[in-house]
C-alpha cells in the first residue's frame, strides 16, 4: 500500500467573479501517511481555496485530485459526499454545530449518515472520543451552552467518528484564545504521534505552524 | 439512503423551527378540513335533491306518447316515392294511451336482471267535485305493493297507510286538495272523469309530496278502481315504471326497451336533466373552492420553508460537509414538508368529519322533506381520500423548490463567507 493519502497534479483554479483571476497555479503536492502539515501564507495566497479543493466540497477546478490513489476529479455529488463523510474528517474555523442537536448527536451525525456500525456501536464510540477530549461532563448540553473552545473540542470529536484518512481544519485556531488554541494544537499533535492520523491544516498563526511536522508555505497561488 | 436519520434530521429542523411549523400545518388543516366539509355538505344536499327526484322518478318510463304516425300513407305508396309530399292537417292517430300488451311486457320486464321492480300505473285526468266546484286533477292508478317498494309513498303519508288503497273504490289525496276541499280521511270524494263518467271513491289516506302542485292535485288509487272508474278492461295501463339496479344505464335501457316493445320510452336523466345540472355545477363550485384552499395553504409551507432554509444555511453547509450529498438535503426538506402536509392533513380531515358531524346535526325541517330533520351529509369517503392525498400533493410541491434550492447550497461559500 501506498504512503500517499493526499496527492495532487497540476491544480488550478480560478475566480470568475467579478474578473476572472487564477487563484492556484499548477499547485502539486503529496500529504505521507500520518504527516501533520500546515499550509501557511498571507491572506488570498489561495491557502483556503486550495483546502476546499481537496476537501472535495468544490469541485470547479483544472487538473488532478488523488486521495488514497485513488481519482478523485471527476466523481459524483454522490460519491464525493460518500468520500467526505468515510474519509475526510473536518475542523472549521467557526465551530459549525448543529445548533438542533445535543452535544453527543452532532459528534453522532456522521458516524449515522455512513451507518456502518450500530446505533449503539457509534454512540459508544462518540463517548470514547469525548472522554479523549475531556468533554463527557458536557454530552448532553447543547452546543450554544458551550465555550467556544469547548465546541471546537467537540467539532475535532466529529471529525473523528468515522476514523477518517485524513482530518483538514480551516484556521482551527483562528476563532480561539492563546490557552484553548494551544490546547486545540496539542490534541491535533497527539492525535497524529499517538494514532499516527494524518492532519492537514490551513492557519495564518506562525507559532502553530512551526510547530507541526511540515510546513507549505504558500504565495500567489503557488506553493513556495 | 438512511432514511430514518433523514427523518431525524427533518423532525429536529422542525422541533428548531415549532412555531412557525404549527402555523404551516394549520393552513393545511384549515384547508383540508374546510375541503372536507364543503364537499360533503355540497354532496349531502345534491343527494338529498336527487333523491326528492329520483323517489318519485322512474329510472325508466314506458308509454304511449300521443303523436301524429311518423309514416303517413302516402310516404309507404310506392306510386308517389319520388314526389315530394305535402300532407296538411295531420291529427295524432287514435291508438290511445294503452300500452299494447301490457301484461307480455311487464312479465318480460321482471324476469329481466338488471330491473328491480316494474310497476303499472293508469294517469287520468279527472275533477274533483266540491258541493258545485269541479277542481281539475290526476288520478294515478298504480300497484300498490310495487308502486310503494319503488317510491317509498309511506314516507310521504301523514294521515292513513299506503296499504289502505288495496280496498275496493279508495283513494289517497294530496295535502293541499284535502284543504281545499275540506275533506279528511274517511270522507267520500266525488270523481266526474274526462269522459263524463261519475265516481264516488272513499279517502283511506293523506300524502304531502312537499311540492305545492302535486299536493294540489294529484290522488292515488289502486289500478283496479281506476280502470273501473274509466270503464276499460283490467289489461288497460298507460305507463310501466322501471326501477334498474345501475342507474347510470337509465338511458341505454330506456332506447332498448324502446325497439323491444315497440312503446315510447323516457329515462330519468332526459325527464330531469335539471337536476343534473344543478348538481355538477355545486360540486364544480365545492371542489374548485377546496382546491384553492389548498393551493393558499401550500403556499404557506412554501414560504416556511424558504425561511427555514435561509436560517439554516449554516446547518445544510455542515451536513454538506461532513458527507450528506444533494440528494440526502433535498431529502431532509422534502419530508419536512410533509410531515407539515400528513400532520396537517390528518388533523384537517378530523376536524372536517368533526365540522360535518356538527352541521349534520343542525336541525333543518323542511314540508317538502318529510324525511329529513337535519341538514344533509355526505360522508363519502371518497372526499376524505381526495382531501389527504392534495394535503400530500401539495406539500411535496411546495416543499419541492425549497428542498432543491437547500440541495444547491454551496458548502464553501457559506463555510467562507464567515
Amino acid at each position: 500500500m501506498s504512503n500517499i493519502v493526499l496527492e495532487t497534479k497540476d491544480l488550478t483554479k480560478y475566480f470568475y467573479d467579478p474578473v476572472k483571476i487564477q487563484v492556484l497555479k499548477s499547485v502539486s503536492m503529496k500529504v505521507n501517511h500520518g504527516e501533520f502539515v500546515s499550509i501557511v501564507g498571507k491572506s488570498g495566497c489561495g491557502k483556503s481555496t486550495l483546502l476546499y479543493l481537496l476537501s472535495t466540497m468544490d469541485t470547479d477546478y483544472e487538473g488532478q485530485l488523488f486521495m488514497d490513489d485513488q481519482l478523485i476529479t471527476g466523481k459524483s455529488d454522490q460519491e464525493l459526499a460518500q468520500i467526505r463523510n468515510e474519509k475526510i474528517g473536518f475542523v472549521f474555523q467557526f465551530h459549525y454545530l448543529l445548533p438542533e442537536y445535543d452535544v453527543l448527536r452532532n459528534v453522532m451525525l456522521p458516524g449515522l449518515k455512513l451507518g456502518k456500525l450500530s446505533k449503539e456501536e457509534v454512540e459508544h464510540n462518540a463517548m470514547e472520543h469525548l472522554r479523549t477530549l475531556d468533554m463527557t461532563d458536557q454530552v448532553l448540553k447543547m452546543p450554544n451552552q458551550l465555550s467556544g473552545g469547548q465546541k471546537q473540542r467537540v467539532a475535532i470529536a466529529r471529525a473523528l467518528i468515522n476514523n477518517p484518512l485524513i482530518i483538514m481544519g480551516d484556521e482551527p485556531t483562528g476563532n480561539l484564545d492563546k490557552k484553548n488554541s494551544d490546547l486545540v494544537f496539542d490534541i491535533f499533535n497527539e492525535l497524529a504521534l499517538e494514532k499516527k492520523q494524518t492532519l492537514l491544516v490551513v492557519t495564518h498563526d506562525n507559532d502553530f505552524a512551526a510547530r507541526t511536522h511540515r510546513t507549505i508555505t504558500m504565495e500567489d497561488g503557488r506553493i513556495i | 439512503m438512511n432514511f430514518k436519520l433523514i427523518l431525524n434530521i427533518a423532525i429536529h429542523l422542525l422541533r428548531a423551527r415549532l412555531k412557525q411549523s404549527i402555523v404551516a400545518a394549520a393552513g393545511v388543516t384549515f384547508g383540508i378540513s374546510m375541503f372536507v366539509t364543503l364537499l360533503g355538505f355540497m354532496n349531502g344536499l345534491n343527494d338529498l335533491l336527487d333523491n326528492l327526484m329520483l323517489n318519485r322518478t322512474a329510472h325508466v318510463r314506458l308509454y304511449n306518447e300521443i303523436k301524429p304516425t311518423e309514416q303517413q300513407p302516402v310516404v309507404l305508396s310506392e306510386q308517389f316515392q319520388k314526389n315530394t309530399h305535402f300532407i296538411r292537417s295531420i291529427k295524432p292517430k287514435d291508438e290511445g294511451l294503452a300500452i299494447y300488451n301490457s301484461r307480455a311486457i311487464i312479465q318480460n320486464l321482471k324476469q329481466d336482471e338488471r330491473v328491480i321492480d316494474v310497476s303499472a300505473k293508469i294517469t287520468t285526468p279527472v275533477f274533483f267535485n266540491s258541493g258545485t266546484i269541479e277542481i281539475s286533477g290526476i288520478i294515478n292508478g298504480v300497484d300498490v305493493l310495487a308502486e310503494d317498494k319503488l317510491f317509498q309513498l309511506t314516507d310521504y303519508m301523514i294521515e292513513g297507510s299506503v296499504n289502505n288503497l288495496l280496498q275496493n273504490n279508495s283513494i289517497m289525496i294530496g295535502k293541499g286538495l284535502s284543504e281545499k276541499m275540506l275533506l279528511t280521511t274517511g270522507d267520500i270524494i266525488k270523481v266526474t272523469t274526462a269522459k263524463g263518467d261519475l265516481a264516488s271513491l272513499k279517502i283511506v289516506g293523506i300524502f304531502q309530496i312537499g311540492i305545492a302542485e302535486i299536493d294540489n292535485t294529484l290522488t292515488y288509487t289502486s289500478l283496479d278502481t281506476a280502470q273501473k272508474i274509466l270503464g276499460k278492461p283490467t289489461n288497460y295501463i298507460t305507463d310501466i315504471q322501471v326501477k334498474l339496479y345501475d342507474i347510470s344505464t337509465a338511458s341505454v335501457v330506456a332506447k332498448e326497451f324502446q325497439h323491444r316493445f315497440n312503446v315510447d320510452t323516457i329515462d330519468y336523466e332526459t325527464a330531469n336533466s335539471q337536476f343534473e345540472t344543478g348538481s355538477s355545477v355545486r360540486s364544480i363550485i365545492s371542489y374548485a373552492v377546496g382546491i384553492v384552499l389548498l393551493i393558499v395553504a401550500g403556499f404557506g409551507i412554501y414560504n416556511i420553508m424558504n425561511m427555514m432554509i435561509f436560517e439554516k444555511m449554516d446547518s445544510i453547509a455542515i451536513l454538506k460537509a461532513t458527507g450528506f450529498s444533494g440528494q440526502d438535503v433535498k431529502w431532509i426538506f422534502i419530508s419536512l414538508s410533509l410531515i407539515i402536509g400528513i400532520v396537517g392533513g390528518i388533523l384537517g380531515l378530523l376536524l372536517g368529519l368533526v365540522l360535518s358531524t356538527i352541521i349534520d346535526s343542525i336541525p333543518f325541517e323542511t314540508a317538502s322533506l318529510p324525511t329529513v330533520t337535519t341538514y344533509p351529509i355526505n360522508y363519502n369517503p371518497f372526499f376524505y381520500i381526495i382531501g389527504i392525498t392534495f394535503a400530500l400533493l401539495t406539500s411535496t410541491i411546495a416543499g419541492l423548490f425549497p428542498a432543491l434550492k437547500a440541495s444547491k447550497v454551496d458548502p464553501v461559500e457559506i463555510i467562507r463567507g464567515k
